[in-house]
């Protein structure tokens, strides 16, 4: 099948056959990855914008690396040193990008459906590298890539996601993305950032991580994100790692081959305590690996589709 | 020079009246409704408006006009002329302008423009509260006494009961009513959009229900502890229609309003995050439209009022978080409210009582009827004429409306204010 959108707004936005396409395309972009010379002429004399109006460090680096690799000429423009502080607007900053020749826009914001009032009023590409508590779909694929190449397939898992599912834009992702691709999903956390709404979402909803963890094959713990006002949600960071941290103790109610991942940067003994994240369970350095290869499949995609 | 109305059927539940015949204006004033009138001067104008409807000038008690202060949204010219356009003779405003409407002078300056450059009747609201801040009492009688038919901090609730209550107690003997936009900040929590499965899925703020209905229900109980009539604006929820049922049934002194774009939309429009679809409070789900719908039927809601709230596109252009609460509702509501006509949910009758007669009776003002001698506001429509919503053809500057490009039936062929035709299209 062929990959014909022109924008990768989010996972709700793509089919299962979609979503397969972009996991095998980010197959071949790791092979290149293993090469002396990683890098190939596929975007030569394409320009692509990475637009961050929020700040990041490795979704960006990763998407910059990706765009060399795929040889585009990259353009980076983050908030603190734009024109918004001078009170320009989202689409006149987009049109001066689209006016200097740029074919494909990577934007990160604050505030969700941000990409969708580009891809509206743009004629550029436009990939969602996360916007507000929406989605965040290159960060889902990477998970869900590296939930297929740890276990062969995604469908039949028992997914468990573990955290701030209210205002996560990953848990979003990888719950519409999960599903369609035929994975059981579970969500776990404190009743007020575990909305009733995400069962419409085919999520199973817990509020005890002991119950939730039970069998399952995969487990994504989400970062607490307290410039998210998460905290307002419960009493404190103590009771929340008390009751939502993973120890290795409630690891063990899981499957015994099961993996554990988080999309960074950790809270350390918050959301997991030290010995899970560096052990051999924990996948989370290979999904920042893995999250160049996703990116360059997203890009060579749309690219392709912007071309058509 | 007068004006006489041939052959159309008029319709004025102020009078119980519903029959073809003709209607002769003159000096301003409905002079006779007869089966027929022959032309009695050569300078008369004669509107022929068979097959239409004629009817008291619609009456929107819920109208933004922008003007002092953000005559880029909409000024009271332009609100004039699309009220006009939408069969509208009188319109209500709302305090919330900059400087606000929150003393006798802001009143002042808004009738004298209305009076030099609008071509409808315009009735300014006062605010409650000094700049609508929730904190000290607007000088309520004196806005009064310069022509204000209403209070409100609309836009804001007054969070203070405490200060709702001196509110409602002391504009008791100037005998204006308080006009409650009904809703708990705190609940709303920095929502921007209904709380249910759409915005769980956009990852968009909720306001939930319970927000505007904890609203509803303490301004219901300060009616009934202090007896000041009250009227309840754009009720959006299944249980703020319940309240108001109840709070009817028991005698308490309430009125209140839905939108067209209450009852005819979902919150499912918000999908795309499109900002046309943004306003406060938020499109509901079905069940609450369905409600709401029950509610006009069965008289718990008395009026249709729009909330007209023009923005300039570029306002409207950004994501979701900034844009600004509001539609246009001037230009579209007659054929919203055409729609439950035609699907047999009310009668003509019913809707022109909602549209005209009930909205003057709240805020007290002599319009809303056609009985001999009163002052000759009317509307002449064709209810069956279909017409394609076009924002470009819009008299407004908004062009901020979820409705764009609709089908919808009911054209306004003539607007006649004081005896005057402000407004005609073929």
């Amino acid at each position: 099948m062929v990959f014909s959108k022109k924008h990768i707004l989010g996972l709700g936005e793509l089919s299962a056959e979609e979503i397969k396409v972009i996991l095998d395309t980010a197959e071949s972009m790791k092979e290149i990855s293993t090469r002396d010379v990683k890098k190939v002429p596929t975007l030569k004399g394409r320009t692509v914008v990475n637009l961050f109006f929020e700040p990041s460090t490795r979704t960006r680096a990763s998407f910059e690396i990706a765009e060399k690799r795929l040889s585009a000429d990259v353009l980076n423009f983050s908030v603190s040193q734009s024109s918004v502080v001078k009170g320009e607007s989202l689409l006149d900053t987009a049109r001066n990008f689209e006016a200097m020749g740029a074919s494909i826009m990577v934007i990160r914001h604050g505030m969700s459906g941000a990409p969708f009032v580009l891809a509206r009023e743009i004629g550029a590409s436009v990939i969602n590298a996360g916007d507000g508590s929406h989605e965040h779909p290159s960060q889902a694929l990477i998970d869900i890539f590296t939930i297929r190449e740890k276990k062969g397939r995604v469908e039949g898992l028992n997914v468990l996601i573990v955290g701030d599912i209210l205002n996560s834009r990953v848990a979003r992702s990888n719950i519409f993305g999960l599903r369609k691709l035929g994975a059981n999903v579970r969500i776990a956390g404190p009743a007020t950032i575990v909305p009733e709404y995400f069962s419409e979402m085919g999520a199973e909803i817990f509020y005890s991580l002991e119950h939730a963890i039970d069998n399952v094959d995969v487990v994504i713990m989400l970062r607490v994100q307290s410039e998210r006002k998460t905290l307002e949600y419960f009493p404190s960071l103590r009771e929340y790692s008390g009751l939502y941290g993973l120890t290795r103790e409630k690891l063990k109610l899981a499957k015994k081959d099961a993996i554990v991942m988080h999309p960074g940067p950790i809270n350390r003994g918050v959301e997991l305590t030290s010995e899970i994240a560096d052990d051999p369970g924990a996948v989370i350095l290979e999904q920042v690996a893995n999250g160049i290869a996703v990116r360059m499949a997203m890009i060579y995609l749309v690219a392709l589709g912007e071309s058509l | 020079m007068g004006v006489l109305i041939k052959n159309g059927r008029v319709i004025d539940p102020s009078q119980s009246l519903d029959m073809v015949s003709d209607v002769y204006i003159h000096q301003g004033r409905v002079k006779e409704i007869s089966k027929r009138i022959d032309t009695p001067r050569k300078s008369d104008t004669v509107i022929d408006a068979g097959g239409q409807i004629v009817a008291p000038g619609f009456v929107d008690i819920h109208v933004h006009l922008r003007e002092p202060g953000y005559e880029h949204k909409e000024t009271i010219k332009t609100g004039c002329l699309a009220a006009a356009a939408g069969g509208f003779t009188s319109i209500v405003c709302m305090p919330n302008t900059n400087p606000i409407n929150d003393n006798a002078s802001v009143t002042e300056y808004i009738l004298l423009k209305a009076r030099t450059e609008g071509i409808v009747n315009v009735f300014p609201i006062g605010a409650i509260t000094k700049g609508e801040k929730g904190d000290e009492l607007a000088e309520i009688g004196e806005m009064c006494e310069a022509g204000c038919v209403g209070i409100s901090d609309d836009g804001m609730p007054v969070t203070d009961s405490g200060l709702m209550r001196k509110a409602m107690e002391y504009v008791k003997p100037f005998g204006i009513p308080v006009i409650t936009h009904a809703e708990d900040i705190g609940l709303s929590a920095g929502g921007v959009m209904n709380e249910s499965f759409v915005s769980t899925k956009l990852g968009l703020r909720g306001i939930p229900n319970a927000s505007e209905e904890v609203g509803v229900a303490r301004d219901i109980i300060l009616c009934e502890l202090t007896g000041t009539p009250l009227h309840i604006c754009h009720v959006s929820t299944k249980d703020s229609v319940r309240l108001v049922r109840e709070a009817k049934k028991r005698g308490a002194k309430v009125t209140a309003e839905a939108t067209p774009h209450h009852f005819t939309l979902t919150d499912k429009e918000v999908y795309g995050y499109n900002t046309n679809a943004k306003m406060h409070p938020p499109l509901r789900t079905q069940e609450d439209v369905d409600a709401i719908v029950e509610g006009i039927v069965d008289g718990t809601i008395d009026v249709i009022a729009t909330d007209h709230a023009p923005h300039s596109q570029d306002e409207k252009n950004v994501e979701f978080d900034l844009a600004p609460f509001g539609i246009v509702g001037l230009e579209t509501a007659l054929s919203l409210s055409l729609e439950l006509v035609e699907k047999g949910i009310i009668t003509l009758d019913e809707m022109i009582k909602k549209l005209a007669v009930t909205p003057s009776e709240i805020v007290g003002i002599e319009r809303g009827t056609l009985a001999p001698g009163s002052i000759a506001d009317l509307v002449v429509f064709d209810p069956g004429r279909s017409r394609t919503i076009k924002t470009g053809e819009f008299f407004s500057k908004g062009r901020n409306t979820p409705f764009s490009g609709w089908e919808l039936k009911g054209v306004v062929s003539n607007t006649i204010v004081s005896g005057k035709v402000v407004f005609s299209r073929n």
